[in-house]
């Protein structure tokens, strides 16, 4: 039985439809991460999830129960807001402690319960002081605690990171990511930035203009977009989108781009082939384009390239390759000698090469 | 803006909960309005319904007579000239004295926003604490003052008591309002070279509207009802209207045209009625800058 | 070397410097004067003989035994009291409740808002003509309910000594409870939204929500209305005058009046004076420690 299920869920606000029909099943244990571009609907399908918000169309059921109508109270959900939503005049203690207490959980238990959860966050040394005592991260912690003693079957995260700075942000992803491994629990949690959704999810639900438009592992996301959108919006720098012909000569299959460069692209998948003659689109990721001298040197398709842009970032070096009137991202070598104006061979891992359909955005299985 | 959140038990919770609100909130409103209806209706009845029928009852014969004869018979002590004359007293007192309360409190919410020194939060301190003292403690020297000055029982007069007594409140609502007034704004234009009076009508005045909106309103209101202050130093035909109007209704002699009454007292209502009425948003804002911590 | 030209620079960088100074003085002058210099002068009479006119004659605390000893200023601090406390704790209960319920996402809040204020646009001259009238036993809301049947009803307060200043405290309340529930609807819809959010994920009961989380966060508006209040309720004059005139006799005797009658009308300005110090320090005892307070913690927060 899967712990929450999302079915055909829509939601009209007057006129304007904001969700058109949202399906989704999350198994116990799963970390889902709802990720897209604001005013996707990702944090209106979350207050939906949570009651704070009504259903107009569809189902969640939660644990095997239909919860449309149940107070957000009576849900077993717990949830962790962006502005961390923490009761001012009451102590940390107070915060955590006051769902069980408007629960009539008794007094020992509930104070159990808080000694408990501010260790595992490493806030026991603050249950005395107020929220406005408090930095953004511990306020963090504070907001997670309270969800916490709930022992909730489902965690509801809303961009809970937004409001801290960058250093920040990435250490309480860890301490996130480290809960929930200790925890087992079932997450899901709302964010604009693909990089916490690559990092924490166990599945991804990219949403746009109120539709679904992949659910898969990280790794499907990544490496096997659904269409454009996703392609473009997961990963940074965003996969490249070559637009070309699809020639066939022969032994193998060549894409032109612009007037005066192809490259060969080997071996063709069936649905792919059928675009031969067609204008198509073909997508790589920027680390798939390398200047690596053994793979030029090998059996890998090389393109011919004139860098305009060298980005040095540390690890490696991000370049911007005009290539027929196209422009490319590649990670090159951090120690590349290349320098704008020159002109460089570039090799292709086709491997990771997917394919588009110019006019649909749909990825061509 | 009300709350944006929508919690789909928590107006239904109980199937009578809306009930009750609405409910609750009807039988206030009604409750607020009924001095307003009261004044309303009788002041359309003739005399004779008014002693036999009760006070919510509808006119069964609408007439505009208790409404002329307020304007321009009835009497106000001892003349008999309606209540017209006071009208035009109260008006020209209250607007002379809101516009010069208002510039002033303008270039003193200026200065001691955007030209600070030494001791001018001290100062500002002192100038509030105008507000805040009961009005009777200067009302003996006041009046003692105005006698000398020869101002006593005049329209000047009121109008210097009235300006002098409202700078602390314009000030007020001035220095809130230039606080939050980008410093930035200033410092370029002290560069292209403006210096005191340049920045301040050239870039404060343009951008003061809505402040100057409610401390309009403000002081319009309080200096059109303001009683005490009338009462003290003014007499017979100086007096503002709402002097005028308590000496109508109050007199003892004769019969009491009660009809008459409310419409002079709706006659002395209506300025700050459609005041209120299109300016209501200002008005708030006056209401709560007075209160704000600052 | 002073040219004419350098002195007249000089002096025209002086008047720039001083500029704010001076505009800001006529103010100040005003206010040492006709305020602080008032108050002094005040003072200084109720220490003199003054009766119809003022008399530079000494007499120490002796306007203010005067005063103290009066029966008719008993009757004013008592009704000051009762008239006081029942104003605030009245004023504050019903507009909390207004706002309160105003904040349930209304369809008509705005109309309604309109209908609670707008007794502050009115001064009570004007609306204490009608309330004089409704209150009037021969004529008004009695007489309107015997016409409805109810021949037993009774509502004369007005002209009852006992109750008299009771139908001030109505029309006052009425009065000023549209203010405060101005502020507490401000003040509401000042809350975190997503702290509410997290608050009905923690309990399903609303009212619970409102005492428990609500309602303490408004403690700063429930003090500065409550010394608003004060403020007006130790002022109040109109109310007084035009719904009893003091009276019957002079049972709704305030202060206020107290003060008005002894200077303008029998001629006792020692004790008028006298009798307005004492609302002045009334009011001085609440407002100085509110405002000092405020201020502290102003600079507190901007410490931080």
């Amino acid at each position: 039985m899967a712990s929450l299920e999302i079915i055909n869920i829509k939601k009209r606000f007057g006129d304007v439809e904001v969700l058109k029909g949202i399906d989704i099943a999350v198994e116990a244990g799963e970390f889902l991460v709802l990720v897209g571009p604001s005013g996707c609907g990702k944090s209106t399908l979350l207050n939906m999830i949570a009651g704070l918000d009504t259903v107009t169309e569809g189902d969640i059921v939660i644990g095997g129960k239909r919860v449309n109508d149940l107070h957000p109270s009576e849900r077993d959900i717990a949830m962790v807001f962006q502005s961390y939503a923490l009761y001012p005049n009451m102590s940390v203690e107070g915060n955590i402690a006051f769902g069980m207490q408007m629960r009539k959980v008794p007094k020992e238990e509930r104070q159990r319960a808080v000694q408990e959860a501010a260790k595992v966050l490493q806030i026991d040394h603050l249950l005395q002081r107020r929220p406005a005592q408090l930095s953004g991260g511990q306020r963090q912690r504070v907001a997670m605690g309270r969800a916490l003693v709930r022992k909730p079957r489902i965690f509801l995260f809303d961009e809970p990171l937004s409001n801290l700075d960058a250093q920040l942000r990435v250490d309480m992803r860890t301490e996130i990511k480290k809960l929930h491994q200790r925890l087992g629990a079932t997450i899901v949690y709302v964010t604009h930035d693909q990089i916490e959704a690559m990092t924490l999810a166990t599945r991804i639900a990219v949403m746009r203009n109120g539709e679904l438009q992949q659910l898969g592992t990280p790794a499907e996301i990544y490496s096997q977009p659904s269409n454009t959108f996703v392609a473009g919006f997961m990963g940074s720098p965003r996969m490249n989108l070559l637009p070309g012909v699809l020639r066939s000569e022969g032994d193998g299959a060549w894409l032109e781009v612009g007037a005066d460069a192809r490259f060969s692209v080997g071996a063709l998948p069936r649905a792919v082939s059928a675009y031969v003659g067609k204008e198509i689109l073909a997508g790589l990721r920027p680390e798939a384009i390398s200047d690596n001298a053994d793979a030029v040197n090998g059996n890998r398709p090389v393109i011919e390239a004139t860098v305009e842009v060298t980005e040095p970032t540390g690890p490696d070096t991000l370049a911007l390759l005009a290539v027929g009137g196209c422009e490319l991202t590649a990670r090159l070598r951090p120690d590349t000698s290349l320098k704008p104006g020159d002109r460089g061979r570039f090799a292709v891992d086709l491997a990771k090469m997917v394919w588009f359909d110019p006019g649909s955005g749909a990825r061509v299985r | 803006m009300a709350q944006t959140w929508d919690t789909p038990q928590a107006m239904r919770r109980s199937r009578w909960t809306p009930f009750v609100i609405y409910g609750l909130l009807g039988f206030f409103a009604l409750v607020y309005l009924l001095p307003l209806v009261v004044m309303l209706l009788t002041s359309f009845k003739p005399l004779t319904e008014i002693y036999s029928g009760s006070i919510i009852a509808w006119p069964q014969q609408w007439t505009v007579d208790p409404w002329i004869r307020a304007w321009g018979s009835t009497c106000v002590g001892l003349s008999c000239n309606g209540i017209k004359g006071y009208f035009w007293n109260s008006t020209k007192m209250t607007v002379l004295a809101v516009i010069i309360s208002t510039g002033v409190g303008m270039l003193n919410g200026y200065v001691l926003t955007k030209w600070r020194f030494k001791g001018s939060n001290v100062l500002f301190g002192l100038i509030l604490f105008g507000c805040f003292i009961p009005f009777q403690i200067v009302l003996i020297p006041m009046a003692h003052l105005l006698g000398k000055m020869g101002i006593a029982s005049s329209t000047t007069g009121l109008v210097f008591v009235h300006v002098v007594y409202g700078l602390c409140f314009t000030t007020l609502y001035f220095r809130n309002y230039y606080m939050a007034f980008p410093d930035e704004l200033i410092k370029s234009a002290m560069i292209d070279g403006a210096r005191f009076f340049s920045i301040f009508l050239r870039i404060l005045v343009p951008n003061s509207l809505p402040i100057v909106v409610v401390t309009v309103i403000w002081q319009f209101t309080n200096i059109w009802n303001d009683f005490l202050f009338g009462a003290s130093f003014s007499t017979g035909e100086s007096a503002p209207m709402t002097v005028a109007l308590n000496n109508v209704v109050n007199t003892s002699t004769g019969e009491r045209e009660y009809n008459v009454h409310m419409a002079a007292a709706m006659i002395a209502a209506l300025p700050t009625l459609l005041v209120y009425i299109f300016g209501g948003r200002y008005f708030v804002r006056g209401l709560m800058a007075g209160s704000v911590k600052g | 070397m002073t040219s004419p030209e350098a002195g007249a620079r000089n002096f025209g960088a002086w008047v720039q410097r001083a500029l704010p100074k001076l505009v800001l003085s006529p103010t100040v002058a005003i206010t040492l004067i006709f305020v602080y210099g008032f108050i002094l002068w005040t003072a200084y009479l109720s220490f003199t003989k003054s009766k119809g006119y003022p008399v530079h004659e000494w007499v120490g605390w002796m306007q203010y035994d005067r005063v103290w000893h009066h029966p008719r200023w008993a009757v004013a601090m008592h009704n000051l009291a009762v008239f006081g406390v029942l104003y605030v704790v009245l004023c504050m209960a019903i507009g909390l409740l207004l706002a309160i319920l105003l904040d349930q996402r209304i369809r008509q809040e705005g109309t309604l808002r309109a209908i609670y204020l707008y007794p502050l646009a009115l001064s009570f001259i004007v609306t204490g003509t009608a309330w004089k009238w409704m209150l009037n036993p021969g004529l008004g809301i009695e007489k309107m309910v015997h016409g409805w049947g109810f021949d037993s009803f009774h509502f004369d307060w007005i002209v009852n000594e006992d109750m008299a200043i009771y139908t001030v405290v109505i029309a006052g309340v009425w009065q000023a409870s549209g203010f405060v529930m101005a502020m507490f609807l401000a003040g509401l819809r000042g809350l975190d939204q997503e702290m509410l959010k997290a608050a009905s994920i923690d309990c399903a009961s609303l009212p619970k929500i409102y005492w428990h989380i609500v309602i303490p966060q408004l403690r700063p508006i429930f003090l500065s209305s409550m010394v608003i209040l004060v403020h007006l309720a130790i002022k109040s004059y109109e109310l007084v005058v035009a719904l009893t005139g003091g009276g019957p006799g002079y049972a709704t005797e305030l202060p206020s009046t107290f003060m008005y009658a002894h200077t303008f009308t029998r001629n006792q300005l020692g004790m008028g004076a006298a009798s307005a110090v004492m609302m002045l320090l009334t009011v001085a005892a609440i407002m100085v420690p509110y405002l000092y307070s405020e201020m502290r913690a102003g600079r507190r927060e901007a410490q931080r």
